[in-house]
């Protein structure tokens, strides 16, 4: 494993940090309260060819490689999570469906997702399963050349405005995926507001109603859609959350070493009370910590390494605990002003949060990590 | 047992402690495949035998035991990198 980045990865990542200071961070709070990104910004992303970076080259994408993809959904989070919530569920369907999509499948829909002209959005989740994905009550229904989805789907990120949704149901017991474009008859679209984190997120709830898709729209094969096509999206989304708090990290870091720079308590800077350094030290060698797993992660999955899928869900369950112990003492740094609008830190508390839940809550992680603890002894 | 089967048996004696795997006995029978073990173990037969898993391939009986793996894999080897989907 090298710990070193290639020069191609230090000055793509050069690029996407200027991206960001110059057109996203400056304008993440403003997006937090009107609760949505604009259609603008995600031309922008189009043109730089941040959606979809992960899809191979011979589907039309970048084909960024891990470590690269890595940098740029950290160095993204560090300006607006919500932005960085566009990538991570965009790139899960694009991932999904390039890992187990026909043929047909990827012709279709991987180049349109690598170029951004259509955005992918995982539904999931449900009014009554969360982390019990095979409990989702979503049904699908042969009927003949077509399959008939029911049910209703919620937190779906970007649901708003998403073209493509990688919907998951259930068949007489059996889990199956689904592509389902959004123009489809039946379903139906309804924005969730006032959300705790990442609001700008377009959060949804998708209704489907005698949602009738063709046979072709299977993703995978009827009895795999949660143990294959879930599993593999959710791994990469894991990766990519884990990244993501990483640089909620750096962020709380950057705005911290500022502010305690600056502001003066009792005659000298913050920074020169021991209290608030005891503080800065813990972000500044969680960050380092986390992002050495984030790296390895990479890096294995890079390798097509079996171990990633324990190692994305250390570094996810690691850097995302970190990310709300960052969040809540860059606030407590700030003290009152943290606590306004004026300053990004309280949107960093909010963000570092959602991060503990979605893709594997902290609990599940805990759940799971100890299994593959024990498959070593 | 075959150099192949050997290593599928190293590999899936990890997730059945304190088990002598058979060559043809059903793992999922014995329980304890969930969506970890199947994602290592596509994992595991691309990276180990230089082989894609793709849709097509998304059939209980390919990964059901030790010799239906080695089997699988067999075919694979013997057919092109992506197959054109059933």
């Amino acid at each position: 494993m090298k710990l070193e980045l290639t020069a191609e990865q230090r000055e793509a990542r050069a690029g996407f940090r200027a991206f960001v200071a110059a057109e996203i961070a400056p304008h993440a709070g403003r997006w937090d309260r009107e609760e949505a990104i604009p259609p603008q910004l995600i031309g922008r992303l189009r043109e730089q060819g941040y959606l979809g970076s992960n899809v191979a080259a011979e589907h039309g994408g970048a084909g960024r490689d891990m470590i690269a993809y890595g940098l740029l959904t950290e160095e993204i989070a560090k300006g607006c999570s919500s932005v960085r919530s566009l990538l991570t569920v965009h790139d899960m369907v694009a991932h999904a469906v390039q890992r187990w999509g026909s043929r047909e499948q990827k012709e279709r829909y991987l180049p349109l997702l690598a170029r951004g002209e259509i955005l992918g959005a995982l539904a999931l989740s449900e009014p009554n399963a969360g982390s019990d994905a095979k409990s989702i009550e979503t049904t699908a229904a042969d009927a003949g050349d077509d399959w008939v989805l029911d049910g209703r789907k919620k937190w779906t990120t970007f649901g708003q405005i998403a073209g493509l949704f990688l919907v998951f149901a259930q068949m007489e017991g059996r889990a199956a995926a689904f592509l389902v474009e959004r123009e489809t008859p039946g379903l139906s679209v309804r924005p969730l507001k006032g959300i705790l984190g990442t609001r700008a997120s377009m959060l949804a709830e998708i209704e489907l109603a005698g949602c009738r898709v063709p046979k072709a729209s299977l993703l995978g094969r009827v009895g795999f859609g949660i143990s294959h096509v879930a599993a593999a999206a959710l791994e990469h989304g894991r990766y990519s959350i884990a990244w993501g708090s990483v640089g909620i990290v750096q962020a709380c870091l950057d705005a911290c070493r500022t502010y305690a720079s600056e502001r003066r308590q009792f005659g000298a800077p913050l920074a020169d009370h021991q209290l608030i350094r005891r503080m800065l030290t813990d972000m500044i060698v969680d960050v380092r910590a986390a992002r050495l797993l984030c790296l390895r992660a990479g890096w294995l999955r890079g390798a097509g390494d079996p171990g990633a899928f324990m190692e994305t869900m250390a570094a996810k369950y690691f850097a995302s605990r970190l990310a709300v112990r960052a969040a809540n003492d860059a606030v407590q740094i700030h003290g009152a002003n943290g606590c306004s609008e004026d300053y990004p830190v309280g949107r960093y508390l909010r963000d570092a949060k959602v991060m503990e839940i979605i893709e594997g809550s902290t609990q599940i992680q805990q759940i799971t990590i100890p299994l593959f603890e024990f498959q070593e002894f | 047992m075959d150099q192949m089967q050997s290593k599928i048996k190293t590999f899936l004696s990890r997730f059945f402690k304190g088990h002598d795997l058979q060559p043809e006995e059903d793992i999922f029978a014995l329980g304890f495949v969930n969506s970890l073990l199947a994602m290592q173990l596509v994992a595991f037969v691309e990276k180990e035998f230089g082989v894609t898993v793709g849709d097509e391939d998304l059939d209980l009986d390919n990964f059901r035991s030790i010799r239906a793996i080695s089997e699988f894999v067999a075919r694979k080897q013997g057919a092109p990198v992506e197959a054109a989907p059933a």
